[in-house]
């Protein structure tokens, strides 16, 4: 430790009516994971397309290894020894991993063709080195998001850059994935890379920086080791107020079976029953893979089932579609914010408005002022961040699009909210605003099913928490007797448990 | 991307490699649904050729067939290039005009000198003239990539002005007179044999070969399909995008000047007016041939030449059987539509 890797000093960089950089520093030491935190956007993803020459900063200067440094673009960045594995997936679908790996680096024979076997000798030999259980030849449309993700990883460590960032890397992997990839970087760090490490997810902080640099609001805010930093020390400086406790749970009168279902089949998982009661919050914990997605999206009608039923309120209901499921009160938030739920160029009115246009209708003509009026109500009561209701969802904050989404399904009244994931990839200011509101709607009576890979989120904001693996139940546990391990071991599969 | 096909659990059956036991039945039918999803379309033509052999006892002779393939080969020739430019996640409107340019200026040269148009530069050697007409294309494909690589406009506005203009420029060049009284040379290209097979399928099978190496086995060729699967992850791995699409249309404008040299060279005369529409024909190709139009980084060679041998086969056996020209075209239509119906479906099933 001493020297520095890297030394980015007084970086500003102004977009049209925002001034996305003010003056930031990072100093990077060599051989070191250094973890850039910040709620989305405090300007991370924009200072670190700075370093990699996707933008140019307005005034700054950047240093790597002592030598001031004026990066024009991603090819010169990786020139000089910088990768990055970018939040936003990047594949390219139809080709292949060793292909998508290697992308503007292929071997080629003597004569001029590219060398495919090699390519893929090559892939193999990184994969193994990197423990990814991935084939070489597979195309990358038909791999998981969690591999997908470590298929980047792979790609980003496959330059031998000095200096990695990554961005979000595990947003989309298990807890066992992420303990291989922290092996990885530890050994990546011993070897004397330097790691600028995105996250959300406190723990792998803990767990893996030595430093942390945290932005706020486009400022630097603090650089500080590890050790002089506590986890609330840590999110107060990010928020810039203390949070008592993310997890607003309280007690909130758990009512009558609402939802039962019957030993539901399908793809990917089989046998599953439950039922959920009016107010609860009921938890679906497992690890990728496990059916979870699969599951209630079939029972919200999105796939076909092979087997099984759906009593609401006791009476058997027919479920074909999801048209039949929000007839029957039924919300479903996807996972995938952008791919299935939010139409990224249009206002947020509309998105709010799209799935209940029919309420608003006078003749064949939209009531406007109506539709204003209730998504105005629905900003305020979730506190979206807006300039206005005109503006393009693209340009909102990761977790005020989750909001808009929540608001958009929360209009056609649901009595059950099937959430999935609702707060991947969103900052911790957010993630507690949308804990609030779950607590809100269970109190005024709505039923909630959360998928959750975060096993904090899952058991601070859940009354009962069912545990899948490999798409079969292998147990409930309620609040009060689940702790993360006792979870984690039924999602492995290691304690194969009958219903608690 | 189709939204399904992000979903993590979904994809991840196959990879785990733990498929239950009882699966096995439906495997078959999985198995033959790969199959067809893989080669349907070269399917869909064997089916094609076997009716048309019932249908008329003139098809399956080699003169029609070679009659076939020659009549397609411009087409051809031109949808090889249109096909890495699509799969490049652009298109090319411009191809039809460009063979009008390219003919122009390639007859030009070719003319016999005493009465040239241009008599200063007629009776030059073939090889200039085949040069020429090449470079034509080239330029025109060169200006194309130009502007989709440096302004950013859309692809096809880019190549709809050129569309227009290399049509004018053609126009201009013979003030919209034809040029005929083209050398012998010149005219082998469209018209001679070499052991009985015509050249311009000589011409358009040795371009198919060079081309489906150049797409699948080059470094240029992966960088076009990824720049299409994704462009902005081909630039953050490095790959000078800019630089790849203006070869790649200009790769795509050389091969309408090729089918310049050919169609003009087989009617003894460089028309500027000739290509008319070849381009949208060109298109139909790849599509039928199961390039995508919505999605890049997906097509390849194989596909294409079937494609445009399903057009020319429909083509000849309309007129055995003695089809309307008119009723041909709406059959044509159809087809076109049905082709990317049926390739839709076949993407979704693969997920």
């Amino acid at each position: 430790m001493g020297e520095w890797a890297l030394r980015m000093q007084g970086i500003s960089k102004r977009f049209p009516g925002v001034h996305a950089l003010d003056e930031v520093q990072l100093h990077v030491r060599k051989g070191t994971v250094h973890a850039l935190m910040g709620e989305n956007g405090a300007g991370k993803s924009t200072l670190m397309k700075c370093l990699i020459g996707m933008y140019a900063p307005d005034e700054g200067t950047i240093e790597l290894d002592g030598r001031q440094v004026s990066i024009g673009d991603t090819h010169h960045a990786l020139s000089l020894g910088i990768s990055m594995i970018h939040q936003e997936l990047s594949p390219i679908p139809q080709m292949t991993v060793a292909e998508n790996i290697f992308l503007g680096r292929y071997p080629l024979t003597w004569y001029g063709l590219v060398d495919t076997r090699e390519l893929n000798r090559r892939t193999a030999e990184l994969l193994g080195r990197l423990e990814i259980p991935v084939a070489p030849e597979r195309k990358m449309v038909e791999l998981s998001i969690a591999n997908t993700q470590l298929v980047e990883i792979a790609k980003a460590i496959s330059y031998d850059a000095g200096l990695i960032v990554m961005d979000e890397p595990t947003s989309a992997i298990t807890e066992a994935e992420v303990a291989n990839l922290h092996r990885i970087i530890r050994s990546l760090r011993d070897r004397g890379v330097s790691i600028i490490y995105i996250t959300h997810k406190m723990d792998e902080v803990f767990n893996v920086c030595d430093e942390i640099t945290v932005l706020r609001d486009g400022r630097f805010v603090d650089t500080k080791p590890i050790h002089a930093l506590t986890h609330d020390l840590l999110i107060q400086k990010m928020v810039g107020r203390t949070l008592t406790d993310m997890f607003h749970k309280e007690a909130t009168p758990v009512g009558d079976p609402i939802l039962e279902v019957r030993s539901y089949s399908g793809r990917r998982f089989r046998d599953v029953s439950f039922q959920v009661r009016r107010g609860e919050i009921f938890g679906v914990a497992g690890l990728m893979g496990a059916g979870r997605t699969e599951l209630l999206e079939t029972i919200f009608g999105v796939h076909p089932r092979s087997a099984g039923e759906i009593y609401l309120h006791g009476k058997r209901v027919e479920i074909r579609e999801p048209a039949d499921s929000i007839r029957h009160g039924l919300a479903l938030l996807t996972e995938d914010r952008k791919l299935t739920g939010l139409y990224l160029n249009a206002t947020v009115r509309d998105n709010i408005s799209i799935a209940n246009l029919r309420r608003y209708l006078r003749g064949p003509f939209v009531q406007f002022g109506k539709v204003a009026a209730d998504c105005e109500r629905m900003r305020a009561a979730l506190r979206i961040k807006t300039p206005t209701l005109l503006q393009k969802v693209r340009n909102l904050s990761g977790g005020n699009q989750q909001k808009v989404l929540l608001s958009r399904w929360l209009l056609t009244e649901p009595e059950i909210l099937i959430l999935d994931e609702p707060t991947r990839g969103i900052d911790v200011g957010a993630k507690a605003e949308i804990y609030r509101l779950m607590v809100d709607l269970a109190r005024s009576g709505k039923t909630i099913i959360m998928i959750s890979s975060e096993l904090p989120e899952v058991l601070g904001m859940c009354d009962r928490i069912m545990v899948m693996h490999e798409g079969a139940k292998v147990g409930e546990l309620a609040r009060q007797g689940a702790t993360q391990e006792r979870v984690l071991e039924m999602a492995t599969g290691l304690t194969p448990i009958a219903s608690a | 991307m189709t939204p399904t096909a992000q979903s993590p659990t979904k994809a991840a059956a196959p990879e785990s490699a733990a498929a239950p036991a009882p699966a096995a039945a439906r495997q078959v039918g999985e198995r033959a649904r790969a199959i067809f999803s893989r080669y349907g379309i070269f399917l869909i033509f064997g089916a094609m050729v076997i009716v048309a052999s019932f249908l008329s006892p003139a098809f399956l002779t080699t003169t029609n067939i070679i009659n076939v393939i020659r009549q397609m080969s411009i087409i051809g020739l031109i949808a090889l290039g249109v096909t890495g430019v699509i799969v490049s996640g652009g298109i090319d409107l411009s191809s039809g005009s460009v063979v009008g340019a390219a003919c122009v200026v390639a007859a030009s040269l070719a003319q016999l000198p005493d009465r040239a148009f241009y008599p200063a530069i007629a009776g030059s050697p073939v090889i200039l003239a085949i040069a020429a007409g090449c470079g034509v294309g080239i330029l025109a494909g060169f200006v194309n990539g130009l502007f989709v690589a440096k302004t950013g406009i859309p692809p096809f506005i880019a190549t709809l002005g050129m569309y227009t203009a290399a049509r004018g420029a053609a126009m201009l060049y013979t003030t919209g007179r034809p040029l005929s009284h083209l050398s012998d040379a010149y005219n082998v290209i469209g018209q001679g044999d070499f052991l009985g097979v015509p050249v311009p399928i000589l011409i358009l099978a040795g371009m198919a070969v060079v081309t489906h190496v150049l797409y699948s086995r080059t470094k240029f060729g992966k960088y076009i399909y990824a720049i299409g699967g994704n462009e902005q992850a081909a630039r953050v791995s490095g790959i000078d995008v800019g630089r790849y699409k203006i070869l790649m249309y200009s790769y795509a404008g050389m091969l309408s000047g090729l089918a310049g040299l050919v169609v003009s060279s087989r009617i003894g005369s460089g028309q500027p007016g000739l290509g008319v529409g070849y381009e949208l024909d060109a298109i139909a190709a790849a599509v039928i041939g199961g390039t995508s139009l919505s999605a890049g980084g997906i097509g390849t060679i194989p596909g294409t030449i079937v494609g445009a041998l399903i057009i020319g086969v429909l083509n000849n056996t309309l007129d055995l059987v003695n089809v309307s020209a008119y009723w041909q075209q709406i059959i044509k239509g159809a087809i076109i539509v049905g082709a990317v119906v049926l390739d839709q479906r076949k993407n979704r099933g693969d997920r």
